[in-house]
């Protein structure tokens, strides 16, 4: 038994609509390592979602195939959660209704389970405002419900798509902060698509750059930082920092 | 900043007051307008101003109210408006939510039936009345069917169209979470769309009344429209004005206690449904 919990083998995906067929991703291997970060930069349009989804097992791929645990996704996995752009909490919903719903959904609704649930409201900090409307809570707070959300379900892997770019950008490096702890802290193995290279380095141990579409893979870059505990934030302060992202900055060839 | 919640500021004070005088002058000048109305009428019709004969004027007409009233007719006329109107009405929108969820639900049948929607959408329904007439029979089903014809194909389209616009990211986040289609609908499509299906009933209200009004002008034997449209045929002027003014009356009540479900809905229950 390998240790990659994903295996993402020579993955393409073709759109096809009646005005044409656009190539979004082209032949992408790599795969991702139980209990680690590993971040998919690239430019905006380039696939990185599309990538996601062919993961998550919402979309199928024109070519090649996902593995999660040896096993070949062909629909959406328990083992697997998402986090969208926005943190998509039901305005009808409380915080709590709003943390089962993927209980719900998956008719895993019993005492035990909200029991779970209730205790990472709990664990985060979020129990006080359990009865309370979305509306009523900040955009970090409203994040983190939408991560108690995905982790209530018990997920293996999270999947990050964009998952702070909602948020302005002092809140974001907080949120960053919070939610990285969290995942950390419940051992979980993160894919996290984004177009920030700064935060793909604070995050991750190992960074996917894709080219502009068709995406194929550029090139990987494991990245380690000599820090105890580290945190988005002290990586951010770390001298090496900056080579990470001169690095990948270059190889992402950003023209304005 | 506590502090100023506690006394109230001086500014704060002259603003209500001024809010409050604003709002008492309002109703004032609205009764104003109307008493004024009926009252310029009457005496222009007593000045012989103006023919009363064509025209009607207040005093006869509540006496033409008074003496509807008497006679037993008039509670039987407006009772059988009403539940025409909240018969077409209900019909209307539980029939057009089904056939609305059906439509989403196959993305190919609705785009089969499309033109037929356009074409029955612009179609002038008051056309359809005789046809319903021979159909159904003269009589409160044909009139509850005319009034089906005018606000079905709108309620169907604005539902639908609500129900397409649903946030497709929405839609993704509980497909994550696997949910199939009935899961889709029932957990994002319908709760997100109940504000827009309580417009819908908005638009619903005022739909049914034309069409129950237009029915019972082609067939009827009871009902306000019908006693606008016999008093036409025997120039009772009084008679069509006094059930034009009941008519109003009662479609605004009914408009109004749309507006209040609004409000219960979206303050009440809608917020806390499990
Ligand atoms: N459902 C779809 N149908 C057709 N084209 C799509 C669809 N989804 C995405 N695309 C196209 O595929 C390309 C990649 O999209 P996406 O994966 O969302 O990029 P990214 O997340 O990197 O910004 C874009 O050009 C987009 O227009
Ligand atoms: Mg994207």
């Amino acid at each position: 038994m390998s240790k990659n919990i994903v295996e993402i083998q020579n993955v393409g995906m073709k759109y096809q609509s009646i005005n044409g067929e656009i190539n979004a991703i082209e032949n992408i291997s790599f795969s991702v390592e139980k209990g680690s970060f590993v971040s998919i930069v690239g430019p905006s349009g380039c696939g990185k979602s599309t990538l996601l989804s062919i993961i998550s097992g919402l979309l199928k791929p024109s070519s090649g195939k996902v593995f999660i645990d040896g096993e070949e996704v062909t629909k959406t996995s328990d083992k697997v959660g998402y986090m969208l752009q926005k943190d998509y909490l039901f305005d009808w919903r409380t915080i709590y209704q709003n943390v089962i719903l993927g209980l719900e959904i998956r008719k895993n609704l019993n005492p035990e389970n909200k029991d779970y649930a209730l205790n990472l409201l709990k664990t985060y900090g979020l129990y006080d405002f359990k009865d309370k409307y979305p509306s009523q809570l900040s955009g970090g707070m409203r994040q983190r419900a939408a991560l108690i959300r995905t982790l209530a379900v018990k997920p293996e892997i999270l999947l990050l798509d964009e998952a702070f770019s909602a948020l302005d950008s002092q809140t974001r490096l907080a949120v960053t902060e919070d939610i990285y702890s969290i995942i950390k802290n419940e051992n979980k193995t993160a894919i996290m698509v984004t177009h920030d290279i700064s935060e793909s380095i604070s995050m991750s141990d190992r960074v996917v750059v894709l080219s502009k579409r068709p995406a194929v893979i550029k090139n990987i870059h494991q990245i380690v930082f000599d820090c105890p505990n580290r945190t988005p934030l002290k990586c951010r302060e770390h001298p090496s920092f900056r080579e990470y992202f001169n690095l990948i900055w270059k190889e992402l060839d950003v023209h304005v | 900043m506590s502090k100023a919640i506690e006394n109230i500021s001086a500014e704060r004070i002259a603003y209500l007051k001024k809010m409050k005088v604003r709002r008492i002058a309002t109703w004032i000048l609205r009764l104003l307008i109307v008493v004024l109305l009926f009252a310029s009428w009457e005496i222009a019709a007593d000045l012989k101003l103006i023919d009363s004969f064509v025209t009607s004027q207040p005093s006869r007409m509540v006496k033409t109210l008074i003496n509807l009233y008497t006679n037993g007719n008039l509670l039987l006329h407006i009772g059988v408006t009403c539940l025409e109107t909240v018969a077409g009405f209900i019909i209307g929108t539980i029939l057009g939510t089904i056939v609305a969820i059906v439509l989403w639900w196959s993305e190919f049948t609705s785009h089969v039936l499309e033109p037929y929607l356009v074409v029955l959408n612009s179609l002038p329904k008051v056309a359809l009345g005789p046809i319903f007439i021979i159909w159904i029979g003269a009589g409160p089903a044909a009139i509850i069917a005319m009034a089906l014809a005018i606000s079905l194909i709108v309620t169907i389209l604005e539902v639908l169209n609500a129900f397409l616009q649903t946030d497709q990211d929405k839609i993704k986040l509980v497909e994550t979470f696997g949910a199939n289609r009935l899961q889709v609908f029932l957990k994002v499509v319908f709760p997100s769309n109940i504000p827009a299906m309580i417009n819908a009933l908005k638009v619903n209200v005022g739909l049914s009344w034309v069409g129950v009004i237009t029915g019972e002008f082609l067939v009827s034997k009871a009902g306000l429209g019908y006693l606008i449209v016999y008093g036409g045929q025997v120039f009772h002027l009084d008679l069509v004005m006094t059930s034009v003014i009941i008519l109003a009356a009662a479609a605004a009540l009914m408009y109004q206690g749309v507006v209040l479900l609004q409000k219960k809905l979206s303050g009440g229950w809608f917020n806390h449904q499990p």
